[in-house]
C-alpha cells in the first residue's frame, strides 16, 4: 500500500541512486578491511571509466552489450516473462553475425552491418522462440527452458566453431576473420566526422548508436504501439488481457521473439564491432548482466540505458582497479554483486524508509 | 424465591453494567488515508451488535485492530471493563475475542477436528487434544446447533458447514466475544437463518457478538442495536428497535437514497440469445454446467439468481467467449462458436456482445494502466475508438474516455488517473461506461455492485435498465438476491451447475428463490 506513494521521480531516481550508493559504502568498507584506501579505489576506477576518451571508450563498449542483454531482459519482462536466455541468445547472435558475414560477400559495410543485424536477430530470436513457444501452447515454464537453452547455445556452438567455422589446421576454435568489408566504423571514426579526437584504441563502435537508438525505440513500441499496449496489458494481468481478447499464446511468443532478437543483436559489438571473428564464449556473461541491468533499470527503456552505462562503468573503472592496485579481481565481482544485490533485491529496504519519509512530509 | 435471586443476581452482574468491549478514542491512518477516526463504541455483553457501513467506511479495520491485525495509532480497548493491549491475534483469542472472516482460514484438506485444534494444541501430541476437541465439539453441537461431522474434510463441507467450523474454532478457543465479517455473503437465505438461530443460541448463553454487514435486512433481523460508520467515523448508534432500514441506509450515505430501482416493464422483442445444452466439464472432471438451456429476448433483463459457486461464473465466461464448452448458441438466429478459435473476448465484442466482468480488479481493468488505457480495453482494435492500426492514438482515447467519464459520473473525471486510483464504484463506472458505450445488443453483466458503494449502486441500476429500454438484452448475474429481484424482468435460478427453476420477477419473492437457491426442485 505504502510503496505506491513515493513520487514517480523519487520511484525512478532517488530509490537506485541511494541503492547504489549504499552498496558502494559497503564496498569502500571491504577496501579499508583489506587494507585498501578507498577513496584511492574511487578515484581510481572513476578516473579509469571516465577520466579519459580511452576510459569512456572501453566503459560505453561494456555498455553497448549490456544495453542490448538489458533491453532484452526489459521487454520480456513487461510480459511478465523472465527471460534467463540472454546468454545463449547473444551466443546464437553471434553465430548468425559469423555467418552472414564469412559467407555473404558484402561490398560495403553499411549492407553488411544491415546483413549481419538480420542474421544477428533471426538467430537470437529464434533461439528465444523455442522456449516462448513451449511456455505458450505446453505450459513449460520459461525460466528453466531458457536457463537450459543457455547450456544447448553453449555447446551447439562449441560443436559449429570446432566442427565446421574453425580454418583447417588451426588449433584456434574459433572462425576465421571476417572479410574487412565487414568491418563497422570505430566511434573514434565516427567522432572524427565532427571534428572531435577519441581515443583509437578501445573497441566501442556504431553499435552503440544502433543500441541507443534501440533503447528509444522499445520505448516508442512499448508505450505508444498498439503491440506494446497488449504486451503490457497481459503483463500486468493475464486475465484482464484475455478478457479483451488478447491472445496469451500469441503475445508470449512475439514477446520472446523480439527479446531474443534484442540479445541476438549483441553479437554486432562484440563479435562483429569487436573481434571480428566468432570465439568461443564471446557473449563472456553480458547475458546475465543484462538481467542485473534490466533490474535496476526498472524494466524501462531509459533505465536500462543509464543502469548499461553504470554497468559499463563497474567493468571498465573495476579492470583498471585490478590493474593498479592489490585488490583483488574477485573483489571487482564483489562491487558489482553488491550492487545488484542493493539495487534487486534490497529494493524494499531503500524504497520503503523512503515511502515513509515521504508520508510524513505530506502529512506533517 | 428463586426467581428473585435469579433476578438479583442478574442485576447484579448488570448493575456494573460492564460492557463487553469498549472502544475509546481509536484513530488508525495508513499514509495519508484516515481509515479510523476517533471511534468511540460500546458493545454491551449478551448483545448482537451490528455494524454496517459502505465498503471503504472502515468497519474492516476497526475489526482487524481489535484482533490484532492492525496497531491502532491513538485511542484505548477495554475487554470487560479492563484495559486491554492486543498487539496480536494471539493477545486478542487470550482476551476472549473470536474472529469468523469472510474468507474463511481454514485448512482445506485438514478434518473438521484437526483445524478446530489447529494453534490451539494441547501438547505434541495431538491425541489427547483430539479427544478432549472431540468432547467439547459434541457438547458446542448440542448447545447451539453447531452440528459438524469432526472427522469430515473442510473441503468436502459445504460453505455453511464450513463457516460453523470457523465459528466452533472461537468456541473451542473460549471466546466470550464473537466478531462475524460479512458472514452471509456465502450463504443461502435457509442458510443464513440457520446461522442467525446460532447467533441468538449464543447471545442467550451470554456471548456476546458483533455482526459485521452490509446487508440492512440482516441488522434489523437480527441485531439488538446497531453502530453505522461513514469515511472512518461513527455517524450513530442506536437500539434497533428505534430505528428502520431507510434511516440506516441515510446513515451511511448521509443522503436519502432510493432502496428501490424504479422501472417500467419490460417490453421484450425479438430473441437475442439461445443456449441449448450447455455442458461445461472443468479441468478436475467436475461438471459445472450440467445441459443448460435458455433464451433472452431484446428489452429485458435475465436475472440468474443463485449462491456463489454453483455454476453461474462459468456461465457468463462461456457467454463472453473466455471458457468453452460443448452445446449450441444462437446469436440472433446464427449459431454462436462456445468453442475454437472464434471462441475469445475480440470474437464476442464483434458479435455485439459486452461484458462487464464479475472481479473488475483481475478481469475487466488492468489496474496500474491510466483510465484511458482501461477504456479501450478489448476495443483497441476498434477504428472507432483507436482509428491508427498500428499506434495507440492517445489523444483520440483520451478525449472519448473524458466524455465517457463525464456521462458517467466517474470521479475524478481524470483519464490519466490510474485506474486503481478509482474508489471500488468508479472503477464499475469505468468499465460500465466501456461496455454500454459501445452499443451491444446483448450485455453480460456479472455482480454490478459488488464492493460499490450505494451512491453508486442506484447509478448502475438505473444505467442498466437504461440500457434495456433502448432495446437490448441484458444478463444479469448477481449473488445479491435483493439486487435480482428488484433489476430482472425475469428469473433464472442455478443450483449445482443446472437451472433449477424460472419465475418472472413481479410474481416470485426472496423465500421462494431461496428454496430453489438451495436446491429444492419444489418451491
Amino acid at each position: 500500500m505504502s510503496t505506491k506513494r513515493i513520487p514517480h521521480w523519487a520511484d525512478v531516481t532517488l530509490v537506485p541512486l541511494l541503492s547504489v550508493f549504499l552498496a558502494f559504502v559497503i564496498s569502500a568498507v571491504l577496501i579499508w578491511a583489506i587494507g585498501e584506501s578507498p577513496w584511492e579505489a574511487v578515484k581510481l576506477m572513476v578516473d579509469g571509466a571516465f577520466g579519459s576518451s580511452y576510459g569512456w571508450g572501453y566503459t560505453l563498449y561494456y555498455a553497448t552489450n549490456f544495453m542490448f542483454t538489458g533491453l532484452a531482459v526489459a521487454v520480456a519482462f513487461q510480459a511478465r516473462l523472465f527471460n534467463i536466455g540472454g546468454e545463449g541468445q547473444a551466443a546464437l547472435g553471434g553465430l548468425g553475425v559469423a555467418l552472414v558475414c564469412l559467407y555473404i560477400p558484402w561490398p560495403h559495410w553499411t549492407l553488411a552491418l544491415l546483413g549481419a543485424s538480420l542474421g544477428a536477430a533471426a538467430f537470437g530470436a529464434l533461439w528465444a522462440f523455442i522456449p516462448g513457444y513451449l511456455q505458450a501452447k505446453r505450459g513449460s515454464h520459461i525460466v528453466i527452458t531458457t536457463i537450459m537453452f543457455n547450456f544447448i547455445a553453449a555447446s551447439f556452438l562449441n560443436y559449429m566453431l570446432v566442427s565446421f567455422l574453425r580454418p583447417q589446421g588451426s588449433q584456434d576454435p574459433s572462425s576465421p576473420r571476417f572479410p574487412d568489408a565487414t568491418t563497422l566504423p570505430k566511434l573514434h571514426e565516427i567522432l572524427g566526422l565532427f571534428g572531435i579526437p577519441f581515443s583509437k584504441v578501445p573497441p566501442v563502435n556504431i553499435s552503440l548508436l544502433i543500441a541507443t537508438a534501440l533503447c528509444f525505440a522499445v520505448w516508442w513500441m512499448l508505450w505508444r504501439t498498439r503491440l506494446g499496449y497488449q504486451i503490457r496489458a497481459f503483463g500486468e494481468s493475464e486475465p484482464a488481457a484475455k478478457y479483451a481478447g488478447i491472445s496469451p499464446a500469441r503475445i508470449t511468443i512475439i514477446v520472446m521473439l523480439i527479446s531474443g532478437g534484442l540479445a541476438g543483436l549483441m553479437a554486432l559489438n562484440n563479435v562483429m564491432g569487436e573481434q571480428e571473428r566468432l570465439v568461443l564464449n564471446a557473449v563472456e556473461g553480458a547475458g546475465f548482466i543484462g538481467i542485473a541491468v534490466a533490474l535496476m533499470g526498472r524494466n524501462h527503456p531509459f533505465g536500462v540505458f543509464l543502469a548499461a552505462i553504470l554497468f559499463g562503468f563497474l567493468y571498465q573503472g573495476g579492470a583498471e582497479l585490478a590493474l593498479w592496485t592489490g585488490i583483488p579481481r574477485e573483489l571487482i565481482v564483489v562491487i558489482q554483486a553488491l550492487v545488484i544485490l542493493f539495487t534487486g533485491a534490497l529494493d524494499n529496504m531503500v524504497r520503503i524508509p523512503i515511502a515513509k519519509l515521504f508520508a510524513i512530509r505530506r502529512t506533517g | 424465591m428463586t426467581a428473585t435471586t435469579d433476578q438479583a443476581a442478574r442485576q447484579e452482574t448488570a448493575a456494573p453494567s460492564v460492557p463487553a468491549i469498549e472502544l475509546r478514542g481509536i484513530s488508525k491512518a495508513f499514509g495519508s488515508v484516515q481509515a479510523n477516526k476517533d471511534i468511540s463504541i460500546t458493545v454491551q455483553r449478551g448483545t448482537i451488535h451490528g455494524i454496517v457501513g459502505e465498503n471503504g467506511a472502515g468497519k474492516s479495520t476497526l475489526m482487524s485492530i481489535l484482533y490484532g491485525f492492525y496497531k491502532a495509532d491513538s485511542g484505548e480497548v477495554f475487554i470487560n471493563g479492563a484495559r486491554t493491549e492486543i498487539p496480536d491475534s494471539l493477545a486478542a483469542i487470550r482476551a476472549g475475542i473470536g474472529m469468523v472472516f469472510q474468507h474463511f482460514k481454514l485448512v482445506e484438506n485438514f478434518s473438521v477436528l484437526e483445524n478446530v485444534i489447529l494453534g490451539a494444541e494441547d501438547s505434541a501430541l495431538l491425541g489427547p487434544s483430539r479427544k478432549r476437541a472431540r468432547g467439547v465439539l459434541k457438547q458446542l453441537a448440542a448447545d447451539f446447533e453447531l452440528e459438524v461431522d469432526p472427522d469430515t474434510l473442510i473441503e468436502n463441507l459445504s460453505v455453511g458447514h464450513q463457516q460453523r467450523v470457523e465459528i466452533l474454532k472461537a468456541l473451542y478457543r473460549e471466546a466470550d466475544i464473537l466478531i462475524l465479517d460479512e458472514p452471509t455473503g456465502v450463504l443461502t437465505p435457509s442458510e443464513a437463518d440457520h446461522l442467525f438461530r446460532i447467533l441468538r443460541g449464543l447471545k442467550e448463553q451470554g456471548k456476546t457478538i458483533v455482526l459485521i454487514t452490509h446487508k440492512l435486512r440482516e441488522i434489523m433481523d437480527v441485531t439488538d442495536a446497531v453502530s453505522v460508520m461513514r469515511r472512518g467515523e461513527i455517524v450513530a448508534t442506536r437500539p434497533t428497535a428505534d430505528t428502520s432500514a431507510t434511516e440506516l441506509a441515510e446513515l451511511m450515505v448521509g443522503r436519502k437514497v432510493l432502496l428501490r430501482v424504479e422501472k417500467t416493464k419490460a417490453q421484450p422483442g425479438d430473441e437475442v440469445l439461445r443456449l441449448d445444452g450447455l455442458r461445461l466439464v472443468d479441468a478436475q472432471g467436475v461438471e459445472r454446467l450440467r445441459k443448460i438451456g435458455f433464451s433472452i429476448r431484446a428489452g429485458e433483463i435475465l436475472g440468474i439468481a443463485g449462491v456463489a459457486g454453483n455454476g453461474q461464473s462459468e456461465l457468463l465466461e462461456v457467454l463472453a467467449g473466455l471458457r468453452e464448452a460443448e452445446g449450441q448458441a444462437w446469436l440472433r438466429g446464427e449459431p454462436l462458436p462456445l468453442s475454437g478459435p472464434e471462441c475469445n473476448g475480440q470474437a464476442r465484442r464483434a458479435a455485439r456482445i459486452a461484458h462487464v466482468p464479475e472481479d473488475r480488479h483481475r478481469r475487466g481493468l488492468v489496474l496500474p494502466f491510466h483510465a484511458w488505457e482501461n477504456t479501450a480495453l478489448g476495443y483497441h482494435h476498434d477504428p472507432r475508438y483507436n482509428p491508427n492500426p498500428w499506434r495507440m492514438d492517445g489523444a483520440a482515447i483520451v478525449a472519448d474516455t473524458a466524455a465517457k467519464m463525464e456521462r458517467f459520473d466517474v470521479r475524478p473525471p481524470d483519464p490519466q488517473l490510474p485506474a486503481e486510483g478509482f474508489s471500488g464504484g468508479n472503477q464499475q463506472k469505468i468499465v460500465l461506461a466501456r461496455e454500454i458505450e459501445y452499443g451491444p445488443d446483448l450485455l453480460l453483466v456479472g455482480q454490478p455492485t459488488r464492493g460499490v458503494d450505494i451512491g453508486a449502486i442506484e447509478f448502475i441500476h438505473q444505467r442498466l435498465i437504461e440500457l434495456r429500454d433502448a432495446g437490448a438484452a441484458v444478463l444479469l448475474i448477481s449473488v445479491e438476491l435483493d439486487e435480482i429481484l428488484s433489476l430482472a424482468d425475469r428469473i433464472l435460478v442455478m443450483f449445482d451447475g443446472r437451472i433449477m427453476g424460472e419465475r418472472m420477477a413481479d410474481a416470485t419473492d426472496a423465500r421462494e428463490l431461496g428454496l430453489l437457491m438451495a436446491g429444492m426442485e419444489q418451491a
